[in-house]
């Protein structure tokens, strides 16, 4: 039988966990412990319910529920002074949790600080636009759009942006493989020559551990270049060093119309200048 | 001979059947301003353009979705290929992300070797960003004189770690080799040859006719726009906000160095040439104050902490469980604690975070680049209309856009 | 590479016996190939510094035209896309013949370190590649060695007006 590989994460996982190994985790502080991010807390907190909060690694990290972004996030910038969305993406969290954690990483540049704001959301749910109160978030949410398939409601252009208009699939969801599924790999395949050409062109080469006949031998061909097809079995490839150029120079009507390369006597510098 | 395939010409690029007589124009995604792969589709009335509308991904690789399939120091190199021009800062940043994750620092002398290498990028860069520029515009010469002084910096650089590009000369916990002899000694000259050099690109550029006709008053990015676009770097330090993060957040041996931020208050793409220039006299400045510290460091140069980061060569290669760790550590990797980090360096071209969500096993759980140019480019939505044509190619000069960042 | 499956030696692969006028007109192709400016990604700034001041391209007699229609040799520099690839087709469509195409860099010639989704593995699954350049990006002395290399392959072969289709692609 033939291991269980469970389809709905696909990521790569460590082939060797210890079973005593106990993970630790990043020190999490209370939001009390500085007096900047209390104040953004309590500020904050009357204005919508915040529902974890914590201090990790100069971070303050706030979960909110998914209704209340744009009220958080404008609240931040217009009453704490955080002026800028630095960043704006999503992990994918649907096989241990069922949906997605949306991250809006923000700056201060007058208090110095940054901070993020979490919510989840199920997956098939949407989540409002912020492009109303950061511009930055119409290409973010377009791209959050494309790597996960997490719409925006009320965006002004919910299209593909880094994915081609026409892909399938949604790249970063832990259910897509890192080589792409059937629809990825003959992409390029079937836009330019079509289905048909899939058998003569052939299957893309994904193993990098692959190894040809030949390879182990001579891997590095550099200097015995030879025309394609030609046969290079034990013994009988034609030895062809490197050359610049034709040996003997090319000749045209017995005058030297290159002429040949002569390593001795040709200058070489000592030393780069 | 033409070969049958599926894609037939059309003709979507320029249509003039539009009521309001506006030309769409392509720019497509190959084009010879140098900047990559930027589609703009353009509606122009004229020779203004009326909308512009930026698109990318034609450089998407897929490298958040590499980095959760791939140990923390095997990402390592891809992160080189994001900002390629100046690779050392996007490793420097990745790097001191997982350093915070984890808890350690880098030894002193492996900080001096990073900041060192860290503005010798951005120097590259912005030779780099004047050379392709001042292309675009016109200036032909500038391309080769300022290639011929991004040669020498990276011949320093090949000297260092053995590539000239993409470099991964950083490795999480500090850096693997220790400077070259005479390295500090080519430095120094480079450094006396780029102060003349830069002052002939000064006196070729700054008060030229044509140069400040094509510049000024060319993408006026104001203080506003870019707080909304998130714009970061020279972008918003070219619209008068002196917000620069080596100063006001500072990390690694910043706090210790002394340099000045230029900032300009007129917004236009003549400001942000000019801050370029001026930042690579501070770059410049940073090099020379951190010779004596690199002198005066102990030579340790990756962190003391075999939970995670691997022991050094010679213990490797003598003690048996510096072996056995280093084994463990390069093939299953190393498993930082459960939570989550974001860290923001200011590399050349802005502000470039990496937010790594980690689930304590050797690969990230989510591992988002926060990449300044992905906002630069949509700030072209906004930027662009009111512009001639020309000013197009002058804006995405200008903004020090890469397409390896933005895309990933 | 791809691996295609297709005889590419139909024609038997007999030796080519070149005349003179063949000799002229590859020796007048060889030195004046003009590349087309691909470049994509990291291995287009190498392609930049090859062209600039150390490591010259223009003393091969190689001037980087941006059209298509006026170019010889598409050096493709930097990582193919899938959706990019279109275009990429389109562009080597438009290119007249004689045409000649180098595949610089690991991720043109086999997808490189991006084993990815979004990643064309081998830019010789959309166009016929004349000669593959390993390095990450490679030197500029390599794509120096490989424009030398592609120069003696059209020394060599004869000089027919209408190339015959190399690839079935």
């Amino acid at each position: 039988m033939r291991a269980y590989k469970p389809k709905d994460n696909l990521q790569k996982k460590s082939y060797h966990n210890d079973r005593f190994y106990i993970k630790p985790t990043l020190k999490r502080g209370s939001v009390y412990d500085d007096s900047t991010f209390s104040a953004d807390y309590l500020s904050l907190s009357n204005i919508v319910e915040i529902t974890e909060s914590y201090i990790e690694l100069d971070h303050l990290v706030i979960y909110i529920k998914p209704e209340d972004n744009i009220k958080t996030i404008e609240h931040l910038k217009t009453v704490r002074a955080y002026d800028f969305l630095v960043e704006l993406s999503a992990i994918d969290y649907i096989s241990s949790r069922g949906g997605f954690e949306i991250f809006y990483e923000m700056l201060s540049t007058s208090k110095r600080k940054r901070l993020r704001v979490k919510t989840f959301i199920k997956d098939g749910e949407a989540i409002e636009s912020v492009e109303n109160i950061f511009r930055m978030a119409n290409w973010s949410e377009r791209e959050m759009y494309d790597m996960f398939g997490i719409v925006a409601n009320n965006h002004s252009y919910m299209k593909r942006i880094l994915m081609p208009d026409d892909w399938q699939g949604y790249p970063l969801r832990k259910t897509y493989p890192l080589h792409g599924d059937e629809a990825a790999q003959w992409y390029e395949v079937d836009k330019i020559f079509g289905k048909e050409a899939r058998d003569i062109i052939g299957p893309e080469l994904r193993d990098a551990a692959a190894i040809d006949r030949y390879d182990t031998t001579r891997f590095a061909r550099l200097g015995h270049e030879v025309p394609y097809g030609t046969d290079i079995s034990d013994g009988n490839e034609p030895d062809t060093p490197i050359r610049y150029q034709e040996e003997g120079g090319v000749a045209l009507f017995g005058k030297k119309l290159v002429t040949p390369f002569d390593e001795i006597e040709s200058k070489n510098l000592e030393e780069r200048r | 001979m033409q070969q049958v395939n599926r894609l037939k010409p059309f003709f979507e690029n320029i249509t003039f059947d539009r009521d309001d007589n506006t030309m769409v124009v392509n720019f497509g995604p190959q084009h010879p301003s140098a900047h990559g792969q930027l589609r703009l589709v353009l509606e122009l009335q004229g020779e203004e353009v009326v909308k512009a509308h930026p698109d990318v991904g034609y450089l998407h690789r897929g490298m958040e979705k590499m980095g959760e399939n791939m140990i923390y120091n095997e990402f390592l190199p891809t992160t080189d290929r994001m900002d390629y021009i100046a690779s050392t800062a996007n490793n420097y940043g990745y790097a001191l992300a997982i350093e915070k994750l984890i808890g350690i620092e880098a030894p002193r002398r492996a900080e001096v070797i990073r900041t060192m290498l860290v503005e010798l990028n951005r120097i590259i860069s912005h030779l780099f960003w004047l050379a392709t520029h001042a292309l675009d515009v016109g200036a032909m010469s500038i391309f080769l004189y300022a290639f011929r002084e991004r040669e020498f910096a990276m011949d320093l650089m090949e000297d260092y770690c053995g590539a000239r590009l993409t470099h991964s000369a950083v490795r999480i916990g500090g850096v693997p080799l220790d400077l070259p002899k005479g390295w500090i000694t080519n430095l120094e000259k480079f450094m006396f040859i780029l102060d003349e050099q830069i002052k002939v690109y000064e006196g070729l550029l700054t008060k030229n006719r044509i140069w400040r006709m094509r510049l000024e008053n060319v993408g006026v990015v104001d203080a506003n726009m870019a707080r909304q676009w998130g714009c970061t770097g020279i972008v918003l330090r070219g619209a008068g906000v002196k917000w620069d993060l080596r100063k006001e957040m500072p990390y690694g041996l910043y706090p210790e160095l002394e340099f000045n931020i230029p900032v300009s208050n007129t917004g236009d793409s003549y400001g942000r040439y000019k801050l370029h220039m001026q930042e690579m006299y501070e770059s410049m400045k940073i090099l020379k104050q951190l010779i004596p510290m690199y002198e005066e460091s102990e030579s340790q140069l990756m962190a003391h902490a075999p939970e995670y980061i691997s022991a050094s060569k010679e213990d490797i290669m003598t003690q048996n469980y510096s072996l056995m760790q280093h084994f463990v550590l390069v093939t299953q990797g190393m498993r930082p604690p459960v939570g989550e980090v974001y860290v923001a360096t200011e590399s050349p071209k802005g502000e470039l975070g990496f937010f790594v969500s980690s689930d304590g096993s050797p690969y990230p759980y989510r591992l988002k680049l926060r990449a300044p140019s992905f906002w630069h480019t949509g700030l072209l939505q906004d930027l662009l209309p009111g512009h001639q044509l020309a000013d197009v190619v002058t804006i995405i000069g200008n903004l020090n856009i890469v397409f390896g960042e933005i895309d990933r | 590479m791809a691996q295609h499956k297709v005889n590419y030696l139909a024609d038997g692969g007999a030796p080519i016996a070149l005349t003179t006028v063949d000799k002229i007109v590859n020796f007048g192709r060889s030195n004046s190939l003009w590349p087309m400016t691909y470049g994509l990604a990291c291995c287009a700034i190498e392609m930049m510094a090859t062209g600039a001041s150390r490591f010259d391209f223009d003393r091969f007699g190689t001037i980087f035209r941006a059209s298509p229609r006026q170019s010889d040799v598409l050096v493709i520099a930097g990582t193919l896309t899938k959706k990019h690839a279109e275009f990429l087709r389109r562009l080597y469509d438009q290119m007249p013949d004689p045409k000649w195409v180098i595949s610089m860099g690991s991720c043109a010639n086999t997808g490189g370190m991006f084993n990815t989704y979004a990643t064309v593995q081998g830019a010789d699954r959309v166009i016929p590649v004349d000669i593959y350049l390993p390095g990450c990006a490679p030197r500029p002395e390599t794509l120096q060695y490989a424009l030398m290399m592609l120069q003696r392959k059209i020394r060599k072969e004869p000089a027919k007006l209408a190339q015959k289709a190399k690839r079935l692609i």
